[in-house]
């Protein structure tokens, strides 16, 4: 205990002042009222690119991502690598299809994926769903943060229960009076420790560890065995499938859309798709933080594999080094935390709340049922990492990511055509939920030894015999990849039988011109009177 | 209620420049590209630095579909 003082004091100092930063954030870019979703939700829709940078980086590179993808390199080699075409490709591929979600969000005030679901397919059920999936997907990810932010205090020898309970509280309390622009201005701080610790980290390290080729050698003779530094025929599909399966399912996940529809205008989201992948750089390298614990030897606290990176800082910095990196990962957890608890909250609040208890609550209401909820789902998120395993949110965010690939068709799809009926896309998500959980459910866990849900990577022969088309014959894929398809397929089948029958077609709230509309001009922050808080104008 | 015709600007939201996006997607799910370790580059072994330099294909490539289809570009 004694040995990790400074690194507790100088953790706990940073965590106070980015506490102090939330709560004064209510009184960044001061709107007229806080009382609206556009304000309290989306931080009045004004973020420039500068904001937005920080904000969906800190956004999408969680504090999870950073402790976890360099375990599974320790762990499992060059396959944890995914994680860089994953979010290499990521960019390219939404550039187009984020700048149409932004646009008709603008024109009809949109403040969720379900909103846009609800008024372009006109399928109450599919809203619904949609809505559904992106909060069961959400809530384990919240989850996740906090065992970055556990990983941390075991390495420093500290208590974690306790000290969880009070950093989620003090996050709780900020989200709720400031909203978005809470972890818009803590997004700044993060990120600048995390990009400081990390650059630091790669040239220190190998400079301690004698060079680059050294770390290598080491992670290659740690999987000597199996030549893991590089894939092989068994798991080369599987790197392919979740890097873009991943990709694909990202910007489905609420927490990305918040980010994205908080911007100002078309072009903020466009020129971030260039920026952004600076973040990926540096995810790149931190994964590799997996191989300096090799080569330096590093052994994670019992048997739990994500303490490896605070645990490897612990070991080669100096304390108070050591303090502001575990700083940066904790601050780290609660960026995301916060806005993945406002998306789940817009969530309830516009597709459920308003759609199906109150349709006629004000603008005002929606707010304050918001805030009150973004309370509850960050509870819900402590109380799960106390009584429950970890491991279990592990699992659940697994899951996760199966299951919100499954609104590709009602979103992404949407923005383009509205081929497909709004029975397919109701009757695909089924589909594609169903066979992703069963596959997932098939999936043992080599290292807990848990039947099932033990990881996404399926392997072919459970269905035939990959030897038969020339793959390996312990070739596996992503389940997400397979269950996007197979969801994708039926939607086409039923949508063909439905046009056959002649079944009604909902009614697009939208006009082929809101896609490609811009904000009317730069207009200063605040002043977004034009957007009205109804989902679609009257026709 | 069928909603009112509304003039059509095809060149915004749907430009032949978008389809260059397809290439930074593709090249980094190419294994058989940098499934090697030779040759290596700092230290780096071909799969960890190609995959890291591929970063720089994908920013060149939405920098230059940015720059071609920017509103205030074609508009006005």
């Amino acid at each position: 205990m004694s040995g990790h003082v400074t690194e507790i004091v100088i953790a706990t100092v940073l965590f106070l002042v980015v506490s102090g930063i939330g709560f004064w954030a209510a009184r960044w870019r001061r709107p007229s009222t806080m009382a609206h979703l556009n304000e309290w939700g989306l931080g009045g829709r004004s973020f420039g690119s500068w904001v937005t940078w920080f904000l969906v980086g800190g956004d999408l590179y969680t504090a999870y991502t950073f402790v976890a993808v360099p375990a599974l390199l320790f762990g499992a080699g060059a396959a944890g690598f995914f994680a860089v075409p994953y979010t290499v490709i990521v960019y390219p591929m939404v550039f187009a299809v984020l700048a149409r979600l932004w646009s008709v969000s603008h024109r009809h005030g949109f403040v969720t994926p379900a909103d846009f679901v609800r008024a372009r397919s006109g399928s109450s059920t599919m809203a619904l769903l949609v809505a559904v999936t992106g909060i069961v997907a959400t809530m384990p990810y919240i989850a996740l943060q906090l065992v970055g932010i556990e990983a941390v205090l075991k390495a420093m020898h500290v208590e974690p229960r306790f000290a969880l309970i009070i950093a989620f509280a003090i996050l709780a309390a900020y989200t709720y009076q400031s909203g978005l622009r809470a972890p818009a201005l803590i997004a700044f701080v993060k990120d600048s420790l995390i990009y400081l610790v990390i650059l630091v980290a790669i040239i220190y390290l190998p400079y301690k560890l004698g060079g680059w080729h050294k770390i290598f050698d080491a992670a290659d003779t740690k999987f000597k065995a199996t030549n893991g530094t590089l894939l092989n025929s068994a798991n080369e599909w599987q790197y392919v499938t979740l890097a873009f399966g991943s990709a694909l399912a990202l910007f489905l996940y609420p927490h990305s859309i918040t980010g994205v529809l908080a911007s100002r205008s078309r072009n903020v989201i466009k020129r971030n798709m260039s920026a952004l992948p600076a973040y990926s750089f540096l995810l790149g390298l931190i994964a590799l933080l997996g191989y300096m614990a090799i080569a330096a030897k590093t052994k994670p606290i019992g048997t739990d594999g994500n303490t490896i990176v605070p645990v490897l800082f612990d070991q080669m910095f100096p304390q108070w080094f050591a303090g502001i990196a575990f700083a940066a990962v904790a601050i780290g957890a609660l960026v995301p935390a916060a806005i993945m608890a406002i998306a789940a909250a817009n969530l309830f609040t516009r597709n459920i709340y308003r759609e199906y208890l109150k349709p006629d609550a004000t603008p005002a209401e929606e707010a304050a049922v918001s805030k009150i909820t973004s309370l509850v789902v960050k509870i819900g998120a402590v109380l799960f990492i106390l009584f429950i395993n970890p491991q279990f949110s592990i699992d659940l965010q697994l899951i996760g990511g199966v299951i919100i690939l499954q609104t590709l068709p009602a979103v992404a799809i949407g923005l383009y055509t509205r081929w497909l009926h709004r029975w397919g896309l109701v009757a695909g998500w089924f589909a594609g939920m169903a066979l992703g959980l069963w596959m997932l459910y098939q999936i043992p866990n080599a290292a807990t030894k848990h039947a099932h849900f033990g990881g996404s990577a399926f392997p072919l022969s459970k269905w035939f015999d990959p030897t038969s088309i020339g793959l390996n014959a312990k070739a596996t894929v992503y389940v997400g990849f397979v269950a996007v398809l197979f969801n994708l397929l039926v939607a086409v089948i039923v949508t063909l039988i439905c046009r056959a029958a002649k079944a009604p077609d909902g009614v697009d709230l939208t006009n082929p011109d809101d896609y490609v509309a811009d904000a009317p001009s730069e207009a200063p922050p605040g002043l977004t009177g034009d957007q009205l808080p109804e989902p679609a104008p009257t026709t | 209620m069928a909603p009112p015709p509304v003039p059509r600007r095809p060149a915004a939201g749907s430009s032949r420049w978008h389809w260059l996006l397809v290439v930074p997607v593709v090249i980094p799910l190419l294994v058989f590209l940098y499934n090697s370790k030779d040759p290596y580059l700092f230290g780096f072994p071909r799969f960890y630095w190609l995959q890291l330099a591929f970063i720089l294909i994908g920013v060149a490539t939405t920098t230059l579909v940015y720059q071609l289809t920017k509103s205030g570009a074609q508009r006005r």
